[in-house]
């Protein structure tokens, strides 16, 4: 077993990796669908305005590519790097996908996001449309398959532990594919790519037309953005991931302790708005509870019970001692290979194996494991309540401000009026809402997970690598001073890209960039809709 | 037909197959991004030629990226244990080329963003160093991977690996190093004199010239090596079992002087392989003296197949081998992945890298012929 606390900093260094690789992701998949759906606008209609708009926002969504590719390399090979133990035990099914969404999505969107930065001048104006979506395309497709793998982690179904092999092997690929956790995921999560695209836009927008700037470009991209916002952040909530839940003992633990639920209640069980919990008490005080809203978000029905925290760790408790039978028999078999009995006992309570993995933060070989242990395990799936719960509160939080956000702003455009200064300035500030909605809905989701890996199968301390302290030292200083320096560096040509603004088109009755402020604000205030083309 | 083509031995050495097809291709299509990044500086003397340079590969780098990232995840899906042992072996040596990785398409993109001299001739650094450092850590690893690298698994299977970064910076495995370095340097010329402006083409011309002919010794060098016992041999003691599981703790192997030539006694065939790597060099050669483009991309392209399926088919069926303890060393048929992976995988390579093949292609139709300095400032788009 790898020392707890190179666990520890491997877990650190995966956390901040991915946190930092997901800031750039979802504006990603949003900004590629907005970029499309201008450059089909402009090749309809052949303006010349909307042409501007998809280089100026291509412009944004490239520095912010390059990001994301460079990060999402650290992601395909941290597995083997920091989790090797982890690769082995479930690389013949976690691999698959990953490998997939290479051959079916990122070569794609790598191929294609050259032609749409260098194809202007080398293709007709449909054919370059054509480039364009193929790389939105690929974009949306990679999310796909990176939820199929990590909704494996959470729901590992399709699979068993092959005792020859000492490893977990695919069973039924279709089921991996076709996984309840990683469809309602990917739902989510490129819908929520979609609001970040959406605000990123509206907020730039925001700001041009509260500076009386480049008003041609952004009235459009504003009303193209709340648009997509609207819907986007209706199907981040409406399909928001909480369908998964209800699918196996640990996500219904996660949802427990999201909800700081530790008893069953009866159906359909009420909806902790706010409180405190205590995980030494276990109980939630000062809750302020909304009856029946939980049972029906969570079961999407008013008779189905949502066990809580305490009955799910008894249940817990009866899946270690299975697993202890388990272990037993593949200690067994792996003594003597050829000891079919053990094999055919092993066989037959093989699910609960990870279970009895669980007792080895206590006891260096679980046989020899005690009620105190084995009760002690169980406790061990309850992930931090509070942290889950308060997380998750901000994250709805974020995404009903959102809401709100969107249909303002669409309601206004939709009456063709120009939407009032305090409108733009709430849009301008509403710009980091959507990454921390991100942030900490991921973090709910993998910090949920714990102490499991792949959920019910591998426990998280087991998954790590034999790295040495200064290996990992070493990594996770030179990761974070590499992105670190980047992150500074993205954000300063962002904002010298939305400064330069985009091409300037005189003739279209755009004002010049640097003419005055004061003449700027004028036009805002009376704005017409839409100079004439 | 589909019986056989999905049985479980056919799938191994299908895979094993692929696994080489990802590697050279890899090296052929990211090897001219990080040959011409490591020459920017011998081939371009002003801002606006190292411009050029960076916009020769400005499109289409970022496909040939993906090569690298595909090549971990087919190597995850196909051969988890190689995966898993190799990726956390040269834990650091990973570090480094991640780095690079990271460093280089950011420089791409990032480097004529502002006017700064700089913030430019930083970047120009970052991009040159970024060039020329994983093809020498990529040689190096493959140089090890021969000689054999210190790891063993416990009876769970989780692979412990014991030594260091430094561990892995012996003479014969730097000397691969070397050939690698070469090989991409020689793939960078190549692709300079293809697409750059002829200023820069025929700098790129000149230093590729000597590069092939220096490559071409030294991997001679390198087969001297092999032959001499430096660079490893292991031998397996028993019978394989092509459709057995995969589990490696159930073999012998013995560290064996001239097991890498024992295939090459049994079907002489494969000394095409070697026979490609020094050919193809020695045309490349030819080709840049000559000035004939076209010829000399495909022949260091010809190259790097040459050298890289030496390595492999010199191993085979040992992909790693453990110097620790041989009988844990990782092989065609005890590392990969379960049958139904395997093919459930193969159907997905067959459909989708067709698709690939053909719309690269397209892409590098359309982005055809030489970037000119006068191209730089008609272009809208450009690095």
């Amino acid at each position: 077993m790898p020392d707890p606390l190179l666990v520890d900093l491997s877990r650190l260094q995966f956390a901040l990796t991915a946190m930092y690789h997901f800031l750039f992701v979802p504006l990603t998949l949003g900004l590629s669908i907005l970029v499309a759906m201008m450059e089909t606008v402009y090749v309809m209609t052949g303006k010349q305005v909307w042409r501007e708009m998809t280089k100026f926002w291509g412009t944004l969504f490239g520095i912010n590519f390059a990001l994301g590719v460079a990060t999402g390399i650290t992601m395909e090979f941290q597995f083997g790097m920091n989790w090797a133990f982890y690769s082995h035990y479930v690389g013949d099914v976690f691999g698959a996908p990953l490998a997939i969404e290479g051959l079916m999505a990122f070569f794609l969107e790598a191929t294609f996001v050259g032609l749409f930065f260098f194809g202007w001048d080398k293709m007709r104006p449909q054919t370059h449309l054509v480039a364009t979506w193929l790389m939105a395309l690929g974009t949306n497709f990679s999310a796909l398959w990176i939820l199929i793998a990590n909704g494996w982690m959470q729901n590992p179904v399709g699979a068993a532990f092959n005792p020859d092999t000492m490893r977990m092997e695919v069973t039924d690929f279709m089921a991996v594919l076709f996984n309840p956790v990683a469809q309602a995921k990917f739902v989510h999560t490129v819908s929520a790519g979609y609001v970040t695209g959406a605000v990123f836009v509206l907020a730039v927008s925001a700001y041009y037309l509260l500076r009386g700037q480049h008003t041609a470009l952004a009235q459009r991209s504003f009303v193209v953005a709340s648009a997509f916002g609207v819907a986007s952040a209706l199907s981040v909530i409406v399909l928001g991931d909480e369908s998964g839940y209800a699918v196996t003992d640990h996500q219904k633990m996660k949802l427990a302790a999201m909800e700081s639920m530790w008893h069953t209640e009866e159906a359909p069980a009420p909806f902790t708005a706010i409180g405190i919990p205590d995980m030494e008490a276990r109980k939630t005080h000062f809750a302020v509870e909304i009856p029946f809203v939980m049972g029906i978000i969570g079961t999407r029905s008013f008779d189905t019970e949502i066990p809580g925290i305490l009955e799910l760790v008894d249940t817990a408790e009866e899946r270690v001692r299975r697993g202890l039978v388990a272990y037993q028999a593949l200690e067994d078999f792996k003594a003597d290979r050829s000891n079919m009995e053990a094999k055919e006992l092993f066989l037959a309570t093989r699910d609960d194996l990870g279970y009895a993995q669980l007792l080895r933060q206590f006891r260096a070989d679980p046989l020899e494991a005690d009620d105190e242990d084995i009760r002690a395990a169980a406790w061990s799936t309850v992930p931090s309540v509070p942290s889950l719960f308060f997380s998750f509160r901000l994250m709805v939080l974020a995404g009903g401000l959102l809401l709100v956000l969107f249909v303002l702003s669409f309601w206004y455009t939709m009456q063709e009026r120009m939407p009032p200064r305090w409108l733009l300035t709430a849009a301008l500030w509403s710009l980091p809402i959507p990454w921390i909605a991100m942030e900490v809905g991921w973090f709910v989701a993998e910090y949920g997970r714990q102490p499991w890996v792949i959920e019910g199968v591998l426990p998280t301390f087991l998954a790590a690598s034999n790295l040495t302290l200064s290996d990992i030292l070493i990594t996770i200083t030179g990761f974070t001073l590499v992105y670190g320096f980047f992150a500074v560096i993205e954000v300063r040509l962002m904002l010298l890209a939305i400064a330069k603004g985009p091409k300037v088109l005189d003739h279209l009755g755009e004002i010049l960039p640097g003419i005055g402020q004061e003449h700027g604000k004028d036009r805002v205030t009376t704005a017409s809709p839409a100079p004439a083309e | 037909m589909f019986e056989l083509l999905f049985s479980y031995e056919v799938l191994r050495l299908l895979w094993w197959v692929l696994l080489g097809v990802l590697l050279i291709g890899f090296a052929i299509a990211d090897g001219f991004d990080m040959g011409a990044a490591a020459l920017l500086p011998l081939v371009a003397k002003t801002d606006d030629e190292k411009r050029v340079v960076i916009n020769t590969v400005g499109p289409v780098w970022e496909g040939n990226q993906v090569w690298f990232i595909l090549g971990g995840g087919a190597i995850f899906a196909a051969w988890p244990a190689l995966y898993a042992v190799s990726f956390s072996g040269f834990y650091l040596a990973m570090f480094l080329v991640l780095a690079m990785l990271i460093v280089r398409p950011v420089a791409f993109k990032y480097r004529s963003k502002r006017e700064s001299t700089v913030w430019r001739r930083n970047w120009d650094l970052a991009i040159t160093v970024s060039g020329l450092v994983p093809p020498v850590i990529f040689g190096v690893a493959m140089g090890n991977a021969l000689i054999g690298v210190p790891f063993t698994f416990d009876n769970d299977l989780r692979p412990d690996y014991q030594g260091g970064l430094f561990g892995l910076l012996n003479a014969p495995a730097l000397l691969c190093g070397f050939v690698s370095l070469a090989m991409i340097i020689a793939q960078g010329a190549a692709w300079l004199q293809l697409k750059a402006d002829h200023v820069i083409a025929e700098r790129a011309r000149v230093i590729g010239g000597h590069t092939a002919i220096a490559g071409a010794i030294l991997f001679a060098i390198g087969g001297l090596l092999v032959a001499g016992g430096l660079l490893g041999g292991y031998a397996l003691q028993t019978v394989p079992d092509y459709s057995g599981p995969s589990f490696p703790l159930s073999k012998e192997v013995l560290p064996s002087t001239n097991a890498w030539l024992s295939n090459y006694g049994r079907a002489p065939i494969l000394l095409l392989a070697p026979a490609l790597g020094i050919g193809g060099m020695l045309i490349a050669a030819l080709g840049f003296r000559l000035k004939r483009t076209v010829m000399t991309f495909m022949a260091t392209s010809t190259s790097i197949l040459g050298i890289i399926g030496t390595v492999g088919v010199s191993m085979f069926p040992f992909i790693l081998p453990s110097s620790l303890d041989p009988n844990h060393s990782l092989m065609v048929f005890d590392a990969s992945s379960s049958q139904a992976t395997l093919r459930n995988m193969l159907v997905a390579t067959m459909i989708f890298l067709p698709l690939i093949l053909l719309y690269t292609a397209w892409v590098y139709k359309i982005l055809f012929g030489r970037i000119t300095l006068d191209d730089l400032h008609a272009a809208e788009h450009t690095y």
